[in-house]
């Protein structure tokens, strides 16, 4: 009777186990391809990051969305940057939340360099992108300047893709 | 027998004056009575700091042969059998040989702390170990010789030795530092304004917090010292999402007005793919933007490491990514927070989730 008791316990806590092993959310390996956003300038236009899901999640990417900081001349090259942080977080999270409900693995990150393109230097430096996603400049973005976009155009080490930024909602008479 | 007095010549680089200041201390010692000696000079074949040093009592050093060259360090157990009231030890982080009894000179100065002997020592911030990774993000060089942050923090006194990096680039210029033929290499390197500047504001920091934290002891009940100034500590890994706990945690270190560290254990013997290797560096270079401190240790157990470095750098807030750990794990051994609220009582505890994993409302 006792040995029926301990056999019947055993299993019992061996299917719990198995049921419990079974429930744990599985976290999916990263992904090989890398799909690069910069952007800048306290704003990253929704259709920029739409695009960005859409081309991730086709490609299986990861997608790394780098908000870019310029360090002023003024400041050491690796000074704390408080108050620029404080506007890139509320993005950063924007793009990662998007990302993730649209089931695309996201690194979202900030870099730092004197201009933009120096920061986005430094960065394809020391890692390999498959892909890059910029959005194009506008007259009332205030992110990468046309000059950037140029210079990324002719130095980036993969493919780039310019998007350009959904046009103005019209103003209500 | 009381330990002797420990005050610390604290600069931003070579050439600031902290020996010459160490010299002209030991003078005026001397003059007011104190029997002083000099435990350990490093001259730098500069001219006005060897004649500072002329009259004061030099405890001859002890020369060691290693390999075909003869070197020469401290003479430690000479210092304390001469045991004078006050000795002079330059360049507190320095290695000594490895014949030597101590392995590194702060050391030596402990040991003569010990006999009762006050310890005038110089050091530049460079050395401090937590700071290593900032000075090698800053400067581009991996400090080889440090010296541990417990140091400082157990000096009776220390004083920031300070100079304009202007007026440390003209000295420089003016050969008061090196020779003429290292000049403009060191100028070019090391000695950049915006080095100079970054590591000024270092030495500037870690004075302003020693004083901070002195004045706070001095009025708060030490047994409550640990509450009252709060502190982060977040457990980051190789991985692009603990770049979001290292971000979350310096939101609330901003409204807490706390120090922030990020801390990985790293599993001994461990090999990162190039992957994590990326990840590791995002991670810096995120830390570095954010002004936060980035710490590694070597280790297996992560609770044990936590719980070492909780109480070495006074975390009263820990931050930590969802566990990764298997349910058999978790089961056989607890669970990682289980384990980290039972070992860090009066600490309190965040789990960040991953968004990845979180199932959408339908």
């Amino acid at each position: 009777m006792i040995a029926a008791l301990v056999v019947a316990a055993v299993v019992a806590a061996v299917a719990v186990v198995l049921v419990v092993v079974a429930r744990r959310p599985r976290r999916r390996p990263a992904p090989a391809r890398k799909l690069l956003v910069p952007f800048t300038g306290g704003h990253l236009d929704p259709r920029v990051l739409e695009a960005a899901i859409r081309i991730a999640r086709a490609e299986d990417a990861l997608l790394v969305a780098a908000y870019l900081v310029r360090v002023p001349l003024d400041l050491a090259p690796e000074a704390p940057l408080a108050r620029e942080v404080e506007v890139a977080l509320p993005l950063l999270e924007e793009v990662e939340q998007a990302a993730l409900k649209a089931g695309v693995q996201v690194d979202a990150r900030i870099e730092r360099g004197r201009t933009a393109t120096h920061a986005l230097r430094k960065l394809w430096e020391v890692e390999r992108f498959d892909q890059l996603l910029v959005p194009a400049p506008t007259e009332r973005s205030p992110g990468l300047a046309p000059k950037d976009v140029a210079w990324i155009l002719e130095h980036a080490p993969a493919e780039t893709v310019v998007i350009k930024p959904a046009p103005p909602v019209p103003q209500a008479a | 027998m009381p330990r002797g007095r420990h005050r610390i010549l604290l600069g931003a680089a070579a050439g600031v004056g902290k020996t010459y200041r160490m010299l002209q201390e030991g003078r005026q010692a001397r003059k007011e009575g104190v029997d002083v000696v000099i435990g350990y000079l490093e001259p730098h074949e500069r001219p006005e700091t060897a004649v500072l040093a002329e009259g004061l009592e030099l405890v001859p050093r002890l020369r060691t042969a290693h390999g075909r060259m003869q070197l020469e360090e401290m003479d430690v157990d000479a210092v304390v059998r001469r045991a004078p009231e006050l000795a002079l030890v330059d360049e507190l982080a320095h290695s000594n040989v490895p014949e030597a009894r101590n392995r590194k000179r702060f050391e030596d100065v402990v040991e003569i702390l010990d006999a009762g002997i006050d310890v005038v020592s110089t050091v530049n911030v460079q050395h401090l170990e937590s700071l290593n990774d900032t000075i090698f993000e800053l400067t581009g060089v991996r400090v080889r010789e440090t010296f541990p942050d417990r140091i400082l923090d157990e000096a009776d006194e220390v004083v920031l030795v300070d100079l304009s990096p202007e007026a440390l680039q003209t000295r420089l210029r003016a050969g008061k530092v090196y020779r003429a033929e290292r000049v403009e290499t060191a100028l070019t390197n090391f000695f950049r304004l915006e080095n100079l500047g970054a590591l000024r504001e270092l030495a500037l920091r870690e004075v302003a917090e020693d004083v901070g934290e002195r004045r706070r002891v001095g009025i708060v009940d030490p047994g409550t010292q640990s509450a009252v100034r709060e502190r982060i500590l977040a457990l980051v890994s190789p991985e692009p999402r603990s770049q979001r706990i290292l971000r979350r945690a310096w939101r609330s270190s901003q409204r807490l007005g706390a120090e922030l560290d990020a801390l990985w254990v790293r599993p001994p013997g461990s090999e990162l793919t190039p992957d994590e290797e990326v990840s590791l560096a995002a991670l810096r270079r995120l830390a570095s933007i954010l002004g936060a401190h980035f710490l590694e240790r070597d280790g297996d157990d992560l609770a044990a490491g936590v719980k070492e470095v909780a109480a070495e750098r006074g975390a009263t807030y820990v931050f930590l990514g969802t566990p990764d750990e298997s349910r058999r794990k978790e089961i056989l051994r607890g669970s990682l927070v289980s384990r980290l609220v039972r070992e860090l009582p009066g600490i309190d505890i965040r789990v960040v989730a991953d968004r990845g994993l979180r199932k959408e409302r339908t």
